[in-house]
């Protein structure tokens, strides 16, 4: 009886660092999927077989380290060979491994299953954001870094990260998803390969230029969730966190009305005349969120790696060549094309910017219509 | 085969000594020289490659920028694994090779004298086309070691110096297996069957093969890349109808089976070192050649492990985590081995012994997480994480490079003739052992908790296991001056080694004098 207490109390000591460990995080996230507690749960397992080995094999080891030492005047035992032994630390291990891959192999079937999923969202990576797209919804949006983290990340900022709320975790527009709906997403890529992952869903796929690649969730709980990009895509590949915010049906049914009508806005944007002024306001906006990371807040580029659009031949040069390289992009360069991301009127006003600020001032203007028409 | 040896024998007689000065090194065609080369070059790229971690140490040392823009810190962590597993562990091993076969075989010397030069006096001019591109327009490649197209192909000026310092480090690692497995197959001392040879000499017989084997289809990855960039072939771009995948395909077919060559002769040293300070010969010596050759043979299907996210059949994800966790059988089987041999032992612990002692404790650490690792679906979880940063530097740090440390204190004194000090031996040991897992075990922890590799900033709940990996970075760092103060040292000068230097050492390189003349077995020993 009293070997059980004492049992048990070893066992809840060994345990306590555990649950403290989670609110420190220093372990996985159990998650708010069940898939991403199973593997959780696959995890831990692993991980108590290691512990289990390691005890017995270093216990081993360091008792003969103890006890089998010249100077405890020893004499060296001259056995050398045993196949029943050898036969015996063959088996074991497969056996364990066998009970280890089962449940493994089961979890991955149903991870690869993505069948009868109610909503589908299909991820486009680009160097360094990523694109969010409902085809069912008809709804599209970039979602970048949030402001406040890329200015207090960049060299020698003076802003202490600790003083940004998430930092470098935060975005400016999140992807929603409906709770207890079976989410399917499909990942691919503008340039070079990209890796979705949010840890609390257990999800991470790579996003792969010419490939769809998809993986499903099915978030048990309300709340947001965050993630970064796992597979190094240049630069900023520290700098292209993920957001996903959990809702109710009803939230998530708000939210995609709210993103309908903000969609017909900006083609209303695309359809009008604009002042100067105008596409000067929204063209910093977009300069900021698009093409700074590049080209620098600044226009100034990096030298060797990224040119400047300070005087450069293409700001203050004809205007349609500016358009075209914003459109199509630069081939065989960072320099991506950038017609799917940005509206008539994005590309109008960040033209617009470009040509008269950053130190250029060229003094013309794109309107929104001229872009289209440049298609 | 004993004829051939029998004439090296003869060619020896003219018996002449070293050329003087520094023609010497530069058409030296003697395996100890040439050995020697090998080990001085790794050791400088070693402390090269070390500056670069701690750049990437520095910078992570708290969140936010402080002391490198973003595209130069990617610069810094390919360019560290570059030289660190190209220029330092490879080269570091080949020396090795190069001093020890020929002494533990009984050959005269390697058995192609000439390539021998060649494949070491390849690697300066390799290792400057490489480090140079630091300085070229667009800086050093940035994409990571591992090469994946497309973002390798945004590489500037430096993408032609980096493809050809791969080419040329593929020749030098080609020449030095085939004259490997030549001088093991050729040039063995009568008696000296396969299975009477020491482990070491096996486990790089095997390695030799596996660099064989992979080092092409490397070559032939990175000249697809090149053609990719420069002559308008698009094997790697979706676009062109090729497949960004295959490339990686391609370069884990190399790069697991690469793994096993930077830990195979690691292995091998370990198993030399723990016999003799336990004065008891290696428990299962049939089994550790047959483990060794188990692993060399998985390597070669199992290499799409280190891309389970890149969207597989679920039918190739299950095959590929079952041979990958079949791995751990064959490997558990060589730890179980060397703590067998220590098991009733008469134990020592200088300095090669801790060490060895330290490589078995920590690479089984690294084992473990390799074993999780396996698990596919957690790897889901893993891939890409600081967890696979701690995984793979527990194999390679307190695993292989503790093996080479462990080796060249264990053959110091029967290069020079001088022992080492063995109380700074033995500082630098616990130094470095204690370093490192304040270096590395953290980064479990902030790998699980979500922290991605190859990123230059991180959200600020992984500001304390990194500060606290960062002061073990420089502690272990520095700790490695230690060792090169402590080989200068030995080589200049210290107490005349025996000729068997330690005392349960055995094997034919123990029975030559210490340090072994310029050309030693020029008569062939007879092995019972
Ligand atoms: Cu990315």
């Amino acid at each position: 009886m009293k070997r059980k207490h004492i049992a048990g109390a070893l066992v809840a000591a060994l345990l306590s660092p555990l649950s403290a460990w989670a609110d420190w995080g220093m372990n996985m996230p159990r998650g708010v999927t069940e898939l991403s507690e199973e593997i959780y749960g696959l995890h831990m397992a692993a991980f108590w077989v290691c512990v289990v080995i390691g005890v017995v094999v270093f216990g081993a080891m360091f008792y003969s380290i103890l006890k089998h030492r010249k100077s405890l005047g020893v004499k060296p035992a001259t056995f050398h060979e045993s196949t029943t032994v050898e036969i015996i630390w063959t088996v074991i291990p497969v056996i364990i491994l066998v009970s280890l891959a089962i449940p493994a192999a089961q979890a991955l079937v149903k991870m690869e299953d993505s069948s009868n999923s109610e909503l589908t969202i299909q991820v486009t990576g680009h160097q360094w954001k990523w694109q969010y797209e409902y085809p069912e919804q008809g709804i599209k949006f970039m979602s970048v870094l949030g402001s406040k983290s890329r200015e207090a990340s960049a060299l020698g900022s003076g802003i202490a990260p600790g003083s940004v709320e998430h930092y470098l975790l935060e975005v400016d527009n999140p992807v929603v998803v409906p709770v207890g709906k079976k989410v399917r997403f499909l990942f691919t890529s503008n340039d070079v390969i990209h890796s979705w992952w949010v840890p609390d869903l257990a999800v991470k796929k790579d996003a792969i230029p010419g490939f769809i690649n998809d993986m499903w969730v099915k978030v048990e709980k309300p709340g947001t969730y965050r993630g970064q990009c796992t597979e190094l895509c240049g630069k900023d590949h520290g700098f292209m966190p993920i957001n996903v915010v959990a809702m109710d049906d009803a939230g998530f049914q708000a939210w995609v009305d709210e993103q309908k009508a903000a969609a017909a806005a900006a083609a209303d944007d695309s359809n009008r005349v604009w002042t100067q002024d105008e596409l000067m306001a929204k063209g910093e906006t977009i300069y900021k969120s698009t093409c700074a990371a590049c080209h620098q807040a600044s226009g100034a580029g990096i030298p060797g790696a990224f040119p400047a659009l300070t005087g450069s031949a293409i700001t203050t040069g004809d205007l349609k060549g500016h358009v075209d390289i914003v459109l199509h992009g630069k081939a065989g360069t960072a320099m991506q094309a950038f017609s799917s991301q940005l509206s008539d009127a994005d590309i109008a006003a960040v033209v617009t910017y470009e040509r008269n600020a950053l130190g250029n001032s060229v003094g013309d203007m794109a309107q929104p219509a001229d872009i289209k028409a440049m298609r | 085969m004993n004829a051939q040896a029998v004439q090296h024998a003869d060619h020896d007689h003219h018996d002449h000594g070293p050329a003087k000065g520094w023609m010497r090194w530069l058409t030296t065609t003697n395996h100890k020289d040439i050995g020697t080369l090998y080990l001085w070059f790794s050791l400088l790229m070693f402390f090269v490659g070390g500056t670069m971690a701690l750049v990437i140490r520095a910078e992570l040392f708290q969140p936010g920028l402080q002391l490198v823009q973003p595209e130069f810190f990617n610069q810094m962590t390919t360019m560290h694994a570059l030289v660190m597993i190209f220029l330092a562990v490879m080269p570091a091993f080949v020396g090795l090779a190069n001093w020890m076969i020929p002494l533990m075989i009984g050959a005269p010397d390697m058995a192609l004298p000439r390539m021998n030069n060649w494949s070491f006096w390849i690697l300066p001019f390799a290792s400057t086309m490489l480090i140079s591109t630091l300085f070229v327009d667009g800086g050093a490649p940035a994409g990571g070691w591992t090469m994946y197209p497309p973002l390798v192909l945004q590489t500037g000026a430096a993408f032609p110096m980096l493809i050809f310092s791969v080419h040329l480090l593929g020749i030098s690692s080609i020449m030095g297996s085939i004259n490997i497995i030549a001088t093991i197959m050729n040039l063995r001392a009568p008696g000296m069957t396969y299975m009477k040879m020491p482990l070491f000499v096996w486990t790089w017989f095997i390695t030799a093969y596996l660099l064989i084997a992979t080092m092409p289809v490397l070559a032939g990855a990175v000249t697809m890349l090149l053609t990719d960039k420069y002559f308008g072939t698009s094997f790697f771009n979706a676009a062109g109808g090729g497949d960004p995948v295959m490339f990686q395909h391609i370069f884990w077919f190399f790069g697991h089976p690469e793994v096993y060559i930077l830990i195979l002769p690691a292995f091998g040293i370990v198993s030399q070192i723990i016999p003799t300070f336990a004065r008891k010969p290696l428990f299962g010596y049939s089994s550790m050649v047959y483990a060794t050759a188990s692993i060399a043979f998985l390597s070669f299907i199992v290499w799409a492990h280190h891309m389970f996210t890149v969207g597989m059949p679920v039918a190739a994800e299950v095959f590929f985590m079952m041979a990958t966790m079949l791995i751990a059988v064959p490997t558990g089987v060589k730890v179980f081995n060397w703590v067998s041999t220590m098991w009733k032992g008469a134990m020592t612990f200088e300095t090669p012994m801790l060490f060895a002692i330290g490589f078995v404790v920590m690479f089984s650490i690294g084992g473990f997480s390799g074993l999780m690792l396996a698990i596919a679906p957690a790897d889901f979880q893993y891939h890409d994480t600081y967890f696979v940063v701690a995984h793979f530097h527990y194999v390679l740090v307190p695993g292989a490079v503790f093996a080479i440390m462990a080796s060249v204190y264990y053959w110091l004194p029967k290069w020079c003739g001088h022992m080492y000090d063995e109380k700074l031996g033995q500082i630098h040991f616990w130094l470095s052992a204690i370093f490192v897992n304040v270096l590395f075990f953290p980064q479990h922890f902030i790998g699980l908790a979500g922290m991605p590799r190859r990123i230059p900033d991180y959200a600020v709940q992984f500001a304390d296991f990194n500060m606290i990996s960062s002061i073990g970075a420089f502690g272990f760092g520095f700790s490695q001056l230690m060792f090169a103060y402590i080989v200068i040292k030995a080589v200049r000068g210290g107490k005349q080694a025996t000729d068997q230097v330690w005392e349960g050492a055995q094997g034919l390189e123990w029975t030559l004098s210490s340090p072994p003349p310029y050309h030693s077995f020029s008569v062939q020993p007879h092995i019972k």
